[in-house]
């Protein structure tokens, strides 16, 4: 296959497009694409809604090629990584996936991802920013080589609870032994298929993982094998809404990269995302630890939490309040949505201290545009556990065969 | 049983003696750990052909008076062949010139009463840096009252010396020498001389921003009060760091020669230790490094247990040496045309002009070495004839410049250059070439090879405004203590800098003393 943006130049052509970009714009109904590291992916293909159910009610697919892939190699590579992000990476297993956050010297986040171990000496780190300086200096000292592969792979999310039964219609027979973060290797129709049961639903699902020009050919079969459970490809807005209810971070929405920040104080801490469950103090030293254990002998002073709110007008970007009156700000929403799986009010939301423990009130400041009109709302919120959604089948192996 | 001490230091350099001395005299017990099987470093004398000895580092320049009587060195038979020792400025055509008031009066009229008041004002303006010189320096975005206090005593010494003298530091303390010397004086001579020891040891040509500070340092440094001058122990620089040596033994620290550490042991974000290459390890809490950053934190230390802003800044320090060493065993007393034999008491700069000395240092920024390279000679023999069977001599050249990653390769082109060093000589001294019984040429990949300091540079890093002060080698280290804690560093690359002064030692033990003991 030749690559759709040969011969055109850069400037004429700044973004580039996936493996996956002419069968997505056959299916796009609505020419919703939006820039995405680089590439032209699409948004919307029919509606938010119908991508989204079909993420939990039957499977969605959906193209993570422009996902930054870094490929560590080397004698090295377990001790430069473990140096580098906040988890004990020497617990990682072969053929195990863990999800993960790295930290600059300030133990502020720069970036999350997931860390694949591939061999004894191979590991991917897939991730959303380009950061081949940072790991490079990371790699100072280390006998390890790192390289980017992003180009050189594509990749799909299989996502929802029919997805096991259709990749095992696709051939991918064993898949339902995959256990959550397990990687395995099929083969479909001679194609090399690597796959992971790894996601960003917070449902069942399968990331799977092939040479970009057999891109076209698995996503044909995969279509056909999925058709009688209604497989749909779904866009950035049906993925951001289910990411929400499944707890997730979306990079520059719920944190902003500490590498690309610019006024101070607007990076964020592992510790202040909630994600200390993923910083093993233990371990040894890692990049940013010692600004972590100053920060958590201190304290933390704002916490990303999960609310319930009254109601159901999606809070976006509402500003938190103390009482109804409005007078003293605590926070603000990061990322919220109706949840129509939990039919819930739901949203991510940074709060200053005291607000942090499940139960505390705050109250949200909702704006809502009715036909021009503008309506301002205070509504109660409450601090509540996250994910909003984790069913059963997330972790259930093997899964339901339906 | 591993032995414990209070402080293992690592490299028996002139600074790691004299911080091992002063530790030990309160009482520490101290650990020098040196890989050489001589204490000093390169401010040592080693025997480099049979009978005949040399100093890689061949002068004494910058200790402080007030150090040697503080250790007793003279107690523990430091002695001087010489010293206050003259500088003469060598000139091809033979009208070389002493570096003194009365004979550049002489020699160039138009610097008569310019190249005293020169001196005598940039003596005062290096003066207002000497306090910080001699102190730890300060923490930057602290709220310590120590860190303010050393700031503001900063501000007030410059401010101190009034608004005339105050805006001419503040002009040519980030200027180039080029323009100081052209400013102030006419004679090339003169103005090569002051060149040369601006920019000696580091990768910066006189017209680069930011070699006036390295000059005013040693001027600072030099000026300090019964400052010994330009001077020569007897018996080479081994004098003084055997000196040394004898004033930490005597204090009760243990001197071991001849043992590689191999890496600093860590656990729990604390130094422990050391290994050595033998297996061998001994304990103790602090840990104090001699060598340079980049072996201290990346080798020995292992970036593991540092962050990466950090180790990217180690990693980036200008650490590369441009310095190549040359010692000629020589049968006779070289006859430099048209210099008085009294001369070669002192030092001779080969440095006649500044575009000269601008353009040996051309030369490694392409990975080559000058063709026509400057140079600071020295025949240590005639103040000291120990270093020579009888009659015979021993002439030592400090070459700039010439690359560490040689496009060429060292391998295949030491001998090329060290024939063009002995040719530059034979113009200057004729009938050279033919005295020489043996030569020994160290590049400076031969002095990392010999004294393992990365890159080879003759001061660990550059001296320049960027790896100065509160940020050298680089912030986060530069106040002695590393971010992993018991872990200090001591040497050249430390504040103030290179040289055999021995104040990075006196500092980095009371940054020991203060923090971890």
């Amino acid at each position: 296959m030749s690559n759709p943006t040969d011969g055109v130049t850069h400037f004429n052509q700044p973004l580039l497009k996936t493996p996956f970009h002419n069968r997505a714009r056959a299916l796009s109904q609505n020419d919703s694409f939006v820039a995405w590291a680089g590439y032209t992916t699409v948004d919307v293909f029919t509606s938010p809604e119908q991508e989204y159910f079909a993420v939990r009610n039957t499977t969605g697919v959906y193209d993570l090629t422009p996902m930054i892939k870094y490929r560590i190699t080397g004698k090295g590579a377990l001790r430069f990584l473990n140096h580098l992000v906040t988890r004990d990476v020497s617990k990682l297993k072969v053929n195990r996936v863990i999800y993960t956050v790295w930290c600059n010297d300030d133990g502020h986040i720069l970036d999350d991802g997931t860390l694949f171990r591939l061999g004894e000496d191979e590991y991917w780190l897939c991730c959303a920013e380009r950061q081949y300086d940072w790991l490079l200096d990371s790699a100072i000292g280390f006998d390890v080589a790192v390289e980017e592969v992003t180009e050189q792979v594509a990749a799909l999310a299989v996502q929802g609870p029919t997805s096991c039964w259709t990749l095992k219609q696709l051939g991918m027979s064993g898949i339902e032994n995959l256990k959550p973060f397990e990687v395995g290797r099929f083969q479909v129709e001679g194609v090399d298929v690597m796959a992971s049961r790894t996601g960003f639903t917070g449902d069942l699902g399968y990331e799977i993982w092939m040479p970009p020009e057999k891109a076209e050919f698995i996503w044909d079969r995969l279509m056909e094998a999925g058709r009688t459970r209604l497989i749909r490809p779904i866009g950035s807005q049906a993925l951001n809404a289910v990411r929400i209810e499944a707890g997730f971070l979306m990079p520059h929405f719920d944190f902003v990269s500490a590498e690309s920040t610019i006024r101070l104080g607007r990076d964020r801490s592992p510790l202040e995302l909630g994600l200390d469950w993923l910083v093993d103090f233990k371990k040894g030293h890692f990049n940013g630890r010692r600004a972590l254990v100053a920060e958590q002998k201190r304290g933390v002073t704002r916490k990303l939490v999960g609310l319930d709110i009254d109601g159901n007008k999606p809070a976006h970007s509402a500003l938190l309040y103390t009482d109804k009156s409005g007078q003293t700000e605590v926070g603000f929403v990061t990322s919220a949505m109706w949840s129509p799986t939990c039919k819930r009010n739901i949203a991510l939301a940074m709060v200053n201290a005291p607000f942090f423990s499940v139960g505390s009130e705050v109250w949200a400041e909702i704006y809502l545009n009715r036909e021009l009109l503008w309506e301002r709302r205070m509504v109660k919120a409450t601090v509540v556990e996250k994910p909003f959604f984790a069913p059963e089948r997330r972790r259930l192996t093997p899964p339901a065969d339906r | 049983m591993q032995a414990h001490y209070d402080c293992i230091i690592i490299g028996a350099g002139h600074n790691g003696l004299v911080c091992g001395a002063i530790l030990a005299r309160r009482g520490k017990r101290v650990l020098i750990v040196e890989a050489s099987t001589s204490v000093g470093g390169p401010a040592a004398t080693h025997e480099f052909a049979p009978g005949f000895r040399a100093s890689t580092a061949h002068l004494m320049h910058l200790m402080p008076r007030s150090l040697i009587t503080a250790l007793g060195l003279e107690q523990h038979g430091l002695q001087f062949a010489a010293n206050g020792m003259a500088t003469t400025s060598l000139s091809p055509s033979g009208n070389h010139l002493l570096l003194t008031p009365e004979s550049v009066a002489a020699a160039s009229p138009v610097d008569a009463e310019a190249y005293p008041a020169f001196l005598t004002r940039m003596t005062r303006l290096a003066g207002a840096l000497r306090p910080m010189l001699a102190s730890v320096p300060p923490r930057l975005g602290t709220d310590a009252w120590s860190d303010r206090i050393a700031l503001l005593k900063l501000g007030w010494q410059i401010r101190r010396l009034g608004r005339k003298d105050m805006r001419e530091l503040l002009r040519i303390i980030g200027m180039n020498a080029y323009d100081l010397c052209t400013d102030y004086l006419k004679a090339p001579l003169l103005q090569g001389a002051l060149a040369f020891d601006a920019t000696l040891g580091g990768n910066l040509g006189p017209r680069a921003p930011g070699t006036v500070l390295p000059w005013l340092v040693r001027l600072a440094m030099q000026g300090a009060d019964g400052n010994v001058g330009l001077a020569q122990p007897v018996g080479g620089m081994g004098g003084l760091s055997d000196a040394l040596a004898r004033a930490a033994k005597a204090a009760g620290a243990e001197v071991r020669t001849g043992v590689r550490v191999d890496r600093v042991l860590v656990a729990d974000d604390r130094v422990t230790g050391v290994v050595l290459s033998s297996g061998e390890s001994y304990l103790a809490p602090v840990v104090v490094s001699n060598a340079d950053p980049k072996t201290t934190f990346i080798d020995l230390l292992g970036p593991e247990h540092l962050d990466t802003e950090f180790v990217r800044r180690v990693d980036r320090a200008r650490s590369k040496g441009v310095v190549a060493k040359l010692h000629l065993a020589l049968d006779r007393l070289p006859a430099f045309a048209n210099l008085p034999e009294s001369a070669l008491r002192g030092r001779l700069l080969l440095a006649p002009s500044l575009t000269y000395v601008e353009r040996a240092f051309d030369a490694p920024k392409y990975g080559e070495y000058s063709a026509a390279p400057a140079m600071e000679i020295t025949v240590p023999t005639v103040n000291d004839p120990s270093l020579a069977p009888a009659g015979s001599h021993v002439l030592s050249a400090v070459v700039e410049c010439a690359a560490y990653d040689l496009r060429a390769g060292w391998t295949e082109q030491r001998d090329a250059y060290q024939a063009l060093l002995i040719d530059q000589l034979e113009g200057l001294a004729p009938g050279l070439r033919s005295s020489v019984r043996a030569a020994e040429l160290l590049t400076p990949v031969d002095l990392e090879a010999r004294y393992g300091n990365r890159g080879g540079h003759w001061h660990h890093a550059d001296l320049a405004l960027d790896q100065f002060y509160f940020v050298r080698p680089v912030a986060g280290a530069a106040q002695y203590s590393t971010p992993v804690a018991g872990l200090f560093l001591c040497g050249a690359a430390t504040h103030p800098g290179g040289g055999v002064a021995g104040e990075n030692g006196r500092l980095a033990a009371q940054a020991v003393l203060a923090k971890a003991v």
